[in-house]
């Protein structure tokens, strides 16, 4: 406003613009990304709900409108349960990468030398294509050579395949998906760890506070930004996994390692049909999933704005 | 600082800490390792079931060396980076923009469309699956590197988007106000005062999203079906199809595939970290 103010004898001509900039300015900088967005994220995300509600093959042009129909076949739908309680165990099961990571970040928050470079390597995992750490946890599990399977042999003497016995599929995948996922919340943990204020620390230490109190009454509260994140991205991650589960097992032994979103692509996209109408259905469930703990995150994200 | 430095506790912590440093981190890293050194061990010794035992000789070169030339890997690397670079500058490009218009101007619509932006960036792909593959046909840009690098850029600029507008929030305010009382055009602002103070976060983001976009899978399945267009990652899923338990081979093709992220992590250290806090913690 100060800018109109400091300037009473601009030229007409440029007046309008003048009086006006710091309104149109914000929009013209936002007009590409929200068009970007909008055409890419925002639309098709109302288009894959409404088709939902049609039956189509993706060829033909007209696709035939099921109301409901789509929905009340994926209640009766034995696979969608499963590929349901399957996004359950990775919600669940994925974070325990939060503690693990904190767990890890402990351990490396020393000054000897070279803990940087151990900082970093640990962080591997993270920094990998999620195909490259399926092969590897593929390979590491194999039946009869993989080193996995070796260790399980000599301590209980039965040869087990993690990978085609449906009772251990899933949890050998999410152990896959663990890896890079604590080594997320590691690094998340060790920034903060970084920032903490020392003299707090060492405050509670003159009053004899140790160990777990310690960690819990002083460390954990001003960790709470990163665990936060470090919640946030897993559980995020916890319902996209889709790569590992392609890479290492493709659904099976006998889809028992489905999850929401593989078997989404599978509906919709892949050599077991074309549906998809019924494919958006699936994808309008995981996304109304995701869209829970979406709002939390941005409930608590506007806190933290009117609190700033 | 916290646990208790180890220079503070008795000496003998100090030994069993730096003995449990290296071992901690070849267990960790144990899957990795195992696939670097069948990378570079000879056929002969997968026949002869040396799987984890010491390679018999250094097969290295003959590896990595058929990879290349029995593979289409060198395509499939180039598609990367043809895919990766063009992702990187559009969407950091385009976050500048929104970013300094999210953080810098008071409207009634600002934290909404924040919010849009954040919410956009955590949706599970497959909502966007079809209409974005039907998007592409009808564009002409279906199985082709431009249709991946459009979706990628359109995509990442919802998280760029949170990132620049946190990281352009946390820059002295003053320093704007000043100019416009200067008279100084909005542009002029964000051009010579904004955009020379983000060249940290830009450093940040480029390379977080250089590794997010060399890393996707799911979307070279959506959008890519020929060999022309596919890139590194849904290329080593078709190699492994087609070299079926041709372990040193695939774990050559891995080790190749997973380096750029890595070494761009390595020179870049800093910055990548300073971009997965999200900007919510400064590092």
């Amino acid at each position: 406003m100060s800018a109109i103010a400091a300037q009473p004898d601009a030229p007409l001509a440029a007046s309008w613009w003048k009086r006006n900039q710091l309104q149109l300015a914000p929009w013209l900088f936002l007009a590409p990304g929200i068009f970007a967005f909008a055409v890419y994220v925002m639309i098709p995300i109302v288009q894959s709900v409404s088709l939902s509600f049609y039956e189509w093959d993706g060829l033909t042009p007209d696709a035939k409108w099921v109301g409901f129909g789509n929905y009340t076949e994926l209640w009766t739908d034995p696979d969608f349960w499963t590929s349901l309680r399957n996004n359950v165990a990775w919600l669940v099961m994925y974070l325990l990468a939060v503690p693990a990571g904190l767990a890890v970040a402990l351990f490396l928050n020393q000054n000897v030398t070279g803990i940087r470079v151990y900082k970093s390597l640990f962080f591997f995992p993270f920094v990998i294509s999620q195909v490259v750490v399926g092969l590897m946890f593929r390979w590491f599990y194999a039946p009869n050579f993989g080193l996995l399977s070796g260790v399980i042999k000599t301590l209980t003497g039965s040869n087990i395949a993690i990978l085609a016995d449906d009772r251990y599929a899933t949890y050998g995948i999410i152990a896959a998906g663990l890896w890079p996922q604590i080594a997320y919340c590691m690094i998340l943990y060790l920034t903060g760890l970084n920032n903490i204020n020392s003299e707090q620390v060492e405050a509670a230490r003159m009053d004899g506070a140790r160990g777990w109190k310690l960690l819990w009454n002083i460390i954990l509260p001003q960790l709470a930004p990163a665990t936060f994140i470090a919640v946030v991205v897993t559980v995020i991650g916890a319902l996209r996994s889709f790569d590992l589960v392609s890479i290492m097992t493709k659904g099976g032994p006998y889809g028992s390692t489905r999850v929401l979103s593989y078997y989404m692509y599978e509906k919709a996209l892949s050599e077991y049909g074309f549906r998809m109408g019924y494919g958006a259905a699936i994808a309008v469930v995981l996304f109304l999933i995701m869209m829970v703990f979406i709002t939390y995150f941005i409930l608590q994200m506007l806190r933290q704005e009117r609190d700033a | 600082m916290f646990p208790m430095a180890i220079q503070k506790q008795a000496p003998w912590v100090g030994i069993v800490y730096q003995l449990m440093l290296p071992v901690a981190l070849i267990l960790w890293l144990f899957p990795l390792i195992g696939v670097a050194v069948t990378s570079v061990r000879p056929e002969s010794d997968l026949a002869a079931g040396n799987y984890f035992g010491w390679p018999s000789r250094f097969a290295g070169f003959e590896n990595y060396g058929a990879v290349f030339t029995q593979s289409p890997m060198g395509q499939f690397i180039l598609n990367s980076f043809k895919i990766t670079i063009p992702t990187v500058i559009g969407a950091v490009g385009l976050s500048c923009l929104s970013g300094f218009a999210l953080a810098t101007y008071k409207f009634k619509a600002n934290l909404w469309l924040f919010f849009l932006f954040v919410a956009g960036n955590f949706v599970p792909f497959q909502i966007l699956m079809v209409p974005v593959r039907q998007l592409s046909l009808n564009m002409n840009v279906y199985d082709s590197i431009l249709g991946l690098v459009l979706f990628h850029t359109a995509f990442q600029t919802g998280f760029c988007t949170l990132f620049m507008r946190n990281f352009i929030k946390g820059l002295p305010f003053a320093l704007i106000e000043s100019a416009r009382v200067e008279g100084v055009s909005e542009f002029r602002i964000f051009w010579h005062i904004v955009l020379p103070l983000m060249r940290p976060a830009i450093a940040a983001l480029s390379v977080l999203i250089f590794t997010f976009v060399w890393n996707d899978y799911f979307w070279a399945t959506v959008m890519v079906q020929g060999q022309h267009a596919m890139p590194v990652t849904a290329g080593l899923k078709a190699l492994n199809g087609q070299y079926v338990a041709a372990w040193h081979l695939i774990s050559a093709a891995s080790i190749i595939a997973a380096l750029p992220p890595v070494l761009m992590f390595f020179l870049m250290q800093r910055h990548f970290i300073a971009g997965l806090t999200l900007g919510a913690t400064k590092g």
